[in-house]
């Protein structure tokens, strides 16, 4: 008998995020995931994971930034069902949950009050920590450029910029 | 100055955790069980009236579960004063609410939005303010006729100051040396633009009981408004969340409150309304548009001899708190400015524009984005340094001004020249300062200019604070306040005075929830008034729990409770520290301390905040660049030191300096509708912009409370338009009037560009 590949059918989807598998049923109902879905409703509205935040929901802000692939992306702008075999973390990914270590970025954030209201907190942080895993020596004016697609209306932005500085490894 | 453990070091916010984790829950982060949400139908005419509403395909709509219109709506009225229906068979503006929805998700609620059908009737509308008030001009209620609201409303007690009728002005136009006379306008409606949009869940429990989560920038209050505004028997419980940034605009928040309410009374389940960006930006509250007709007389010397002028304030589709930013800015025209004769006539104006309603600066901001240019005319005219103009005519100890009470008040604060002087010396404005009309240097096409601005409020001390301080037998205290944080850190400053007034390791103190049924009164953090105002009521209830525990103490160390001091949690014997207790030893493991205080209201502090601004201006592309910026103030005593400078740099955005240079909300006056309501369009500063900032911060006791402080927060921007438009003027060396100064403006200003002006007019 051959043995029948249930993959090809086109009612669920995988998702792996912070490291853990979670598999959704397609459609339009309660608990489910449709093809109209942004990949920032999935994470908020259907996982829990409201560290990603949603402000403009237009791709302006950088508020919904998390990391796919390695790579900052906005997860208001994707469709979950373009997520499928990609690897994404969250906010609430970073450090370790277990532990409760926290990513130096995260620390280095506390120890300048990198914030002020905190609410596009989350999406700078993964913005800069996708930057550093990309290159971590970059220049001021490197960051600066990192960071540009993230609305901060406290103008917490030197503050953030001493924080990013200050984890930048200096031997680059 | 006293060194403290935790007063004037910086400590991490207490919420800092939670929010670099992302484990911080704003209100739309937020769900109850059986949970419906609601979307709200929204006008596409600026002023028309509804003929008929058809909702029965929206409520055959499965997953639909309540449909409202002004047919079915509570007679729930908010504004000042109260004229503002939840629904109304009028519509007033692009973006008014026409029908409310409740459904099982967003996208069921979205949908039937589109499946309710509105026929209406227009009519005219009107957007300028001077326009507004001609006979021939649309009328947005029958009440306001002319579409100018009444003064004499109760709003800070009976006598509000609804103008500046001071002296005698033809004394003063005797006196003048020359007089000018001038129109400039601060109308481009900058958006404060928190990233969170405005949001609220509610639910109904009884008949008569209202719960409301909601990011409002003061929930105490907003159970005091919605009590009243609903009246009968209505209880409302308001649970702050954290605030998403504010800066003043989510602290009035029945705007979406009452639509969620409704609806969560029409389906007797609980109800989130949280706007989206677009709503958010083209239906909600936005700032006051300012325009002043005014005549300065002046001497030689800089002395004012008189001012006279209308005020026109326009409020759009109606007043959230229009007339208490008047009072509020009468009173901050005369901390700037010493002058025995005045009349300032404000006039509050509805036209077709989404609402105004309060934001940071609050009535004065505005005033003095459109006065300062006016006086600056007079400056010029008498070769002044404006940096000189102000130093004289700042409000000093013993100066006295009408507060927004109407009742005169006197300075019993601090001298700011101190302040002036080192701000200058910071940004070297000596050896920038050419003089009025000159560039600070020219190479090529970029000249550039410098520019000076100044603001303050006496609101540090206003209004009414309470607390709790409860003292725990483990060493731990507990503050019951009904402060929200919203970005200031002010939650974790009050946990830092009460370590203080206790000794205890910070991460013994913490504050309840912000929850009106635990907590007593609390107005919120506006107008500056955490440190002092907030602060003072935690101070009295640490002091008064701190000296019930010694009571407690003192018999079990054979001495009077004056004998005691406490520091981690033990109590010992003033100069016999060897001799402690641990407070469990007073209060057993069945008691508590239970402090309490209050704060009355106080305007004798005016606070002060000066900006020293530096642009660069490129004569060919018309494009302004801010290259530096220098705040200068005293605070009396710094409480967290990279929270006041946190809040110092929130200068450029939330609607402060930026909104001279490129922000603004523009309207089609064809069709009534913002054209831009999303931040692609809205412009914004962002990480690669950013211009060298500094700030000279003095520390000049004030006789506020046990720590000497004040607060800064709120007037940190207040000062930034003006001193921009005053350093444009100077770099191209032309008169320049049109907030914000985009590059059409530079060029037309320059005649290298043929432009309609809109706007003040020179």
């Amino acid at each position: 008998m051959e043995p029948t590949y249930q993959k090809e059918s086109h009612s669920t989807l995988t998702l792996s995020i912070n490291g853990d598998t979670h598999l959704f049923a397609l459609g339009e109902g309660c608990h489910e995931v449709s093809p109209a879905h942004t990949l920032a409703f999935t994470l908020r509205e259907r996982l829990g994971l409201t560290g990603t935040k949603i402000s403009c929901d237009h791709g302006a802000c950088g508020c919904c930034t998390v990391m796919m692939d390695g790579k900052a992306v906005l997860s208001c702008m994707l469709l979950t069902i373009e997520c499928e075999g990609k690897v994404i973390s969250t906010i609430e990914g970073l450090g370790d949950p277990v532990t409760g270590s926290l990513d130096p970025i995260q620390q280095s954030f506390i120890d300048h009050t990198a914030f002020q209201c905190g609410f596009c907190t989350p999406g700078i942080i993964m913005s800069t920590k996708a930057l550093l895993a990309e290159n971590p020596s970059p220049t001021r004016g490197e960051v600066q450029d990192a960071l540009s697609g993230n609305f901060c209306r406290c103008n917490s932005h030197y503050h953030v910029m001493d924080a990013v500085m200050a984890v930048v490894r200096k031997d680059g | 100055m006293k060194d403290y453990r935790f007063i004037g070091k910086s400590t991490p916010r207490k919420d800092a955790l939670d929010i670099v984790t992302g484990k911080t829950k704003f209100i739309n982060d937020l769900s109850v069980p059986n949970m419906l949400y609601a979307k709200v139908l929204r006008s596409p005419h600026p002023h028309a009236l509804i003929k008929s509403i058809d909702t029965s395909k929206a409520m055959n709509l499965p997953g639909v579960k309540a449909v409202l219109t002004y047919k079915d709506i509570p007679d729930w009225m908010g504004g000042l004063p109260q004229h503002v229906r939840v629904l109304d068979s009028k519509v007033r503006y692009v973006g008014d609410a026409v029908a409310l929805v409740a459904a099982e998700t967003e996208e069921i609620g979205e949908e039937a939005i589109r499946l309710i059908m509105v026929e209406y009737e227009l009519l005219p509308a009107v957007y300028d303010v001077e326009e507004a008030m001609r006979p021939e001009a649309p009328q947005l209620y029958e009440q306001f006729p002319g579409n100018v609201l009444p003064q004499g409303i109760r709003v800070f007690g009976s006598n509000p100051l609804q103008e500046l009728v001071i002296g005698d002005i033809d004394q003063g136009i005797a006196e003048a040396d020359f007089i000018i006379e001038g129109t400039y306008a601060y109308e481009n409606i900058p958006n404060p633009l928190p990233p969170e949009s405005p949001g609220a869940i509610v639910v109904w429990e009884g008949t008569d009981t209202l719960t409301v989560w909601s990011a409002s920038q003061g929930p105490h209050m907003l159970k005091v408004s919605l009590q009243n505004f609903m009246g009968g028997s209505t209880n409302v419980k308001s649970i702050g969340s954290p605030v998403g940034g504010s800066y003043g605009s989510k602290y009035m928040s029945w705007q979406y409150v009452f639509p969620a309410a409704a609806l969560a009374k029409a389906t007797g389940r609980p109800v989130k309304l949280c706007y989206g960006k677009a709503e958010h930006l083209a239906a909600f509250s936005v700032r006051i548009g300012s325009r002043i007709n005014g005549k300065v007389g002046m001497k030689m010397d800089g002395t004012v001899t008189f001012l006279e002028g209308d005020w026109l304030v326009n409020t759009g589709a109606f007043s959230e708190m229009a007339q208490g930013m008047i009072a509020v800015g009468c009173g901050e025209a005369q901390l700037m400015l010493k002058c025995a004769n005045w009349n300032l006539r404000p006039q509050v104006v509805c036209t077709n524009r989404t609402a105004s309603g309060q934001v940071r600066g609050f009535g004065g901001q505005e005033l003095k984005c459109a006065l300062i240019p006016i006086l600056t005319l007079g400056m010029e005219k008498a070769n002044l340094d404006p940096v000189d103009f102000f130093k004289r005519n700042y409000v000093k100890p013993g100066e006295g001004y009408y507060w927004r009470d109407g009742k005169w008040w006197v300075s019993k604060g601090v001298d700011f020249t101190k302040a002036i002087e080192e701000g200058a010396e910071t940004f070297g404005w000596q050896k920038k300062w050419k003089g009025w009309l000159k560039p600070t240097s020219v190479e090529g096409t970029k000249r550039r200019g410098v520019g000076v601005g100044v603001h303050g409020n006496a609101d540090v001390g206003e209004d009414v604070s309470e607390a709790f301080v409860r003292l725990d037998p483990d060493g731990k205290a507990t503050i019951y306040s009904g402060l929200a944080e919203h970005g200031t850190g002010q939650r974790s400053s009050i946990c830092k005075m009460v370590a203080e007034i206790l000794q205890l390791p910070l991460d013994r103190v913490s504050v309840t929830a912000s929850d009106s049924s635990i907590n007593p009164f609390e107005f919120g953090p506006v107008g500056s008034r955490g440190t002092y105002a907030i602060g003072s009521a935690v101070i009295a209830a640490a002091q008064d729990a701190k000296k019930q525990l010694f009571e407690l103490m003192a018999p079990k160390l054979n001495v009077t409770p004056e004998d005691l001091e406490t520091e981690e949690g033990m109590v010992y014997v003033k100069g016999k520290p060897e001799v402690r207790l641990p407070w469990i030893k007073g209060m057993r493991y069945h008691g508590t301390c239970l402090g309490r205080g209050s704060f009355k209201p106080d305007f004798t502090l005016p606070n002060f905040m000066m900006i020293f601004t530096e642009v660069e201006v490129d004569t060919e592309t018309g494009k302004v660049e801010l290259i530096s910026v220098v705040g200068t103030t005293d605070v009396g005593q710094i409480i967290d030191p990279l929270s006041l400078t946190n809040q110092l740099n929130g200068c450029l955005g939330s609607a402060g300096i930026d909104s001279a240079i490129f922000e603004e909300t523009v309207i089609d006056t064809r069709l009534g509708r913002i054209m831009n309501p999303n931040m692609i369009d809205y412009k914004w500063r962002t990480f690669t912009e950013l211009p060298k900032m500094e700030h000279a911060i003095l520390e000049t006791p004030f006789p506020s409370h046990q720590f000497h402080a004040i607060g800064v927060g709120e007037i940190a921007p207040s000062p930034g338009p003006s001193a921009i438009l005053m350093a444009v003027t100077n770099a191209i060396g032309v008169r320049i009037y049109d907030y914000p100064l985009t590059p059409d403006k530079i060029l037309s200003a320059l005649g290298k560009i043929d432009i309609v002006k809109k706007g003040g007019r020179g």
